[in-house]
C-alpha cells in the first residue's frame, strides 16, 4: 500500500450532501440476480461448456454423416425421423441435464456458502431483506436457467441444423428431406414449453427444498439434502411395506405428466399434438408443489434471518 | 438525537449468557469505544444493534427495532466486521456496481475516489487483495455512505501498523462529523484512546464502566508514588498498584489531582492501564456495574 493511500480528495469531501435516490425492487432485484451471476459463473458456463463439446462430437461424427443419410432413405418415414432427431433431441438432454445438475449444485450452495465464507455479514449490513435474497437466488434455477438452457439449445441445434446442411450439400443429397424432418420452430417451441412447465414450475418444490437445506445446514448440504428423503423412503417401506413417498419423489423427478408428454412428443412427427397446457395448469399436482414450495421458501427466510456465519 | 439506546438487553445461548441485560445509551456524534476481553459480549453487542441477532429486552436504533426492520436500518448504518468479510469471488468493480445498485444513500464518486488513491485495481478480485487492501476496500465501500451510525467490529484485526494508523485517520479526518456516530470494538485499546469520545468496558454481558473521555481523564488518576508517601497513598484505595523499574504505579478512580500530586507525579492513565485494573479486580468490578 502507498502511504499517500489515505486522504479524501477536497472534491469529494465538498459534497458531503447526498442526495438519496430511492431504490426501485425492481433495480434492486435486477442487482441481486447480477450478483448471483457474478458469484455463480457455472450457470452460464457448464451449459456452453456442454454445448461446446456436443458440436464437437457431432462434427466428428459428419465424416459418416452423407453415408448415414442416405442409409437412413431406405427406412421408413418414422425410423427415419428417429435418425434424423437424434442428435437434436441428444443435445437437448444433455444441456437441459446439465443445467438441472448446475441447479441443484447452486441451490444447495446459495444460502449456505455465504455463511461460510462468512460474507454473509457484507451481505446483510446492506440495506436489502432477507425475502428479496431469498427470491433473487430462487429466481436463478426457476427464472434465470430455464431461459439460458433455452438460449443455448436452440443456438447448438441451430448449429447441428447448418452444419449437416452444409455436408449434405457438400455430398449432393437433397437437403429436402432434412428440412423437412427437423423443425426448429417447433423444436423450441416444445422446448420452452417443457422447460417452463417442468424444469420451472413443476420442480419448483425440489429448489425450494434445496435452498431451504442450505439455508438451514451447518456442513455438508447435499447430505442433508438427499438423506432425510430417503430415511422417510425406507421408513415408509419398513413400516407400511408401501412406497407412496418414494413414487411421488419419482413422479416430480420425472416431471410428471408434462416429462411423459415431452418423452412422447421427440418420438412423434407432430410434438405439439402431445402438450395439453390446460390440463397441466389445473393439474392439483402443479399446485401442491407451489404451495410446498412457497412453505420451503418462507422457512428460508427466516432461516436466513437467525442464521450467523458458521 | 439519540441513536442508539437499550435497556435490560439480554441474549443467552444455551446457559451461556453473553449479555447480562445491559443498558446503554448513544447520543447522535460521539465515538464510543466498546473495550472488553474475548467472549465479553461486545460482538453480540453489536450484532444486536445490527438485526443480526434475535435478544430479549428493549433496542431501539435510531428508532428502529433492528431485528424487524434490519433491512431499512441499513440504509443508516454501516458496519465492518472483524474480520474481512467481503466475498472473495467478487471483483472490486463488482462490489462498487453493487453497492452502487442496491445502496440509495451510496455515492459512487467518493467511493471511486478513495480507491483511486490506493493501490488497488478495479479489475483484481478480492481473494487477490492483501488483507489491508481489502480493509480499505470494505471503508471505500463504507466511507461514499451517507450513514447515520457506523459499526466497526474489530476492523483493524490482523493488520500491520501503516494500515492500522491510516484507517483511524481516514475515519476521522474524511468521514466522521458531527451529525455521525461510530461505534467500534477493538483491542487495540491505544490506538483509539484519542479517537473516542466515550467509552464503555464489558465483561462477562455487563458493562463495567461506561463514561465519556472528558470525565474518564478526570476520574481516573495515575501516580508514581514517591517510596516514602507510598503507605499514604494506599490510604486513598487505589484500584490497582504495579511495579516499574522499582517505583510503585498506583492507579485511582475519583482521586482529586491535587491531593495526587502530593503523592508523587501524577499522569493520566491510558485506557489500556485502567481496563486491566478494572477487569482484573473484581470489587471494582462490582462497583462499576453498580454505576
Amino acid at each position: 500500500m502507498s502511504t499517500q493511500s489515505n486522504a479524501m480528495p477536497e472534491s469529494a469531501l465538498g459534497s458531503q450532501v447526498a442526495i438519496p435516490t430511492v431504490i426501485s425492487p425492481a433495480r434492486r432485484m435486477y442487482w441481486l440476480v447480477r450478483r448471483e451471476l457474478w458469484e455463480g459463473r457455472a450457470i452460464y458456463i457448464a451449459p456452453v461448456a456442454v454445448a461446446a463439446l456436443i458440436l464437437l462430437g457431432f462434427l466428428i461424427s459428419m465424416i459418416h454423416f452423407a453415408g448415414k443419410m442416405r442409409a437412413a432413405l431406405a427406412l421408413d418415414p418414422m425410423q427415419q425421423h428417429e435418425i434424423t432427431m437424434r442428435p437434436y433431441h441428444f443435445a437437448e438432454l444433455l444441456i437441459m441435464g446439465t443445467t438441472f445438475i448446475v441447479a441443484v449444485f447452486y441451490c444447495l450452495d446459495a444460502l449456505y456458502g455465504e455463511r461460510r465464507d462468512r460474507s454473509i455479514l457484507f451481505w446483510k449490513s446492506l440495506p436489502v431483506s432477507d425475502l428479496a435474497t431469498v427470491l433473487s437466488k430462487a429466481s436463478i434455477p426457476l427464472v434465470v436457467l430455464p431461459l439460458v438452457t433455452f438460449a443455448i439449445t436452440v443456438v447448438t441445434q441451430g448449429i447441428i441444423l447448418l452444419l449437416s446442411t452444409v455436408a449434405l450439400i457438400g455430398s449432393g443429397v437433397s437437403v429436402a428431406k432434412l428440412w423437412n424432418d427437423v423443425s426448429l420452430w417447433q423444436m423450441s417451441l416444445m422446448l420452452l414449453y417443457h422447460l417452463v412447465a417442468v424444469h420451472a414450475l413443476w420442480y419448483a418444490p425440489i429448489y425450494g427444498w434445496l435452498l431451504l437445506v442450505s439455508s438451514w445446514a451447518r456442513r455438508m448440504p447435499f447430505l442433508w439434502a438427499v438423506l432425510p428423503p430417503l430415511a422417510i423412503g425406507v421408513v415408509e417401506k419398513i413400516a407400511f411395506n408401501t412406497s407412496h413417498f418414494a413414487t411421488m419423489l419419482g413422479n416430480r423427478f420425472m416431471g410428471g405428466r408434462e416429462g411423459v408428454a415431452y418423452t412422447a412428443s421427440s418420438m412423434s412427427m407432430e410434438p405439439l399434438s402431445q402438450i395439453n397446457p390446460g390440463r397441466f395448469l389445473i393439474s392439483p399436482g402443479l399446485w401442491i408443489g407451489f404451495a410446498i414450495a412457497a412453505i420451503f421458501l418462507a422457512g428460508a427466510v427466516r432461516l436466513r434471518r437467525y442464521r450467523e456465519p458458521i | 438525537m439519540t441513536v442508539i439506546e437499550a435497556r435490560g438487553l439480554r441474549k443467552t445461548f444455551g446457559t451461556t449468557v453473553a449479555l447480562d441485560g445491559i443498558d446503554m445509551r448513544v447520543e447522535e456524534g460521539h465515538i464510543l469505544g466498546l473495550i472488553g476481553p474475548n467472549g465479553a459480549g461486545k460482538s453480540t453487542a453489536l450484532n444486536a444493534i445490527l438485526g443480526l441477532t434475535l435478544y430479549q429486552g428493549e433496542l431501539k436504533v435510531l428508532g428502529r427495532d433492528p431485528w424487524t426492520t434490519r433491512d431499512q436500518l441499513m440504509c443508516d448504518v454501516c458496519f465492518i466486521a472483524d474480520v474481512a468479510v467481503l466475498p472473495r469471488w467478487i471483483r472490486v468493480s463488482q462490489a462498487v456496481d453493487y453497492v452502487a445498485g442496491i445502496h440509495p444513500r451510496f455515492d459512487r464518486a467518493k467511493a471511486e475516489a478513495f480507491l483511486a488513491k490506493t493501490t488497488i485495481k478495479r479489475t483484481s478480485k478480492v481473494r487477490e487483495l492483501s488483507k489491508g487492501m481489502v480493509t480499505q476496500l470494505h471503508l471505500a465501500l463504507v466511507m461514499a455512505i451517507d450513514a447515520k451510525l457506523l459499526v466497526l467490529d474489530e476492523p483493524t484485526l490482523g493488520l500491520d501498523i501503516l494500515y492500522r494508523k491510516q484507517f483511524y485517520d481516514s475515519l476521522l479526518n474524511d468521514y466522521f462529523d458531527r451529525s455521525r456516530t461510530i461505534v467500534v470494538t477493538t483491542h487495540q485499546v491505544e490506538e483509539v484512546q484519542h479517537v473516542l469520545t466515550d467509552l464503555m468496558f464489558i465483561n462477562r454481558g455487563r458493562i463495567v464502566l461506561n463514561c465519556s473521555m472528558e470525565d474518564f481523564e478526570q476520574r481516573f488518576v495515575e501516580v508514581a508514588v514517591h517510596p516514602e508517601q507510598l503507605a499514604a497513598a494506599r490510604a486513598f484505595k487505589p484500584i490497582q498498584e504495579r511495579q516499574v523499574f522499582g517505583r510503585s504505579i498506583l492507579l485511582f478512580d475519583h482521586l482529586e489531582r491535587q491531593q495526587a500530586a502530593g503523592l508523587g507525579e501524577v499522569r493520566t492513565p491510558s485506557i489500556a492501564d485502567v481496563f486491566v485494573a478494572v477487569m482484573g479486580n473484581p470489587a471494582s468490578q462490582a462497583q462499576g456495574a453498580a454505576r
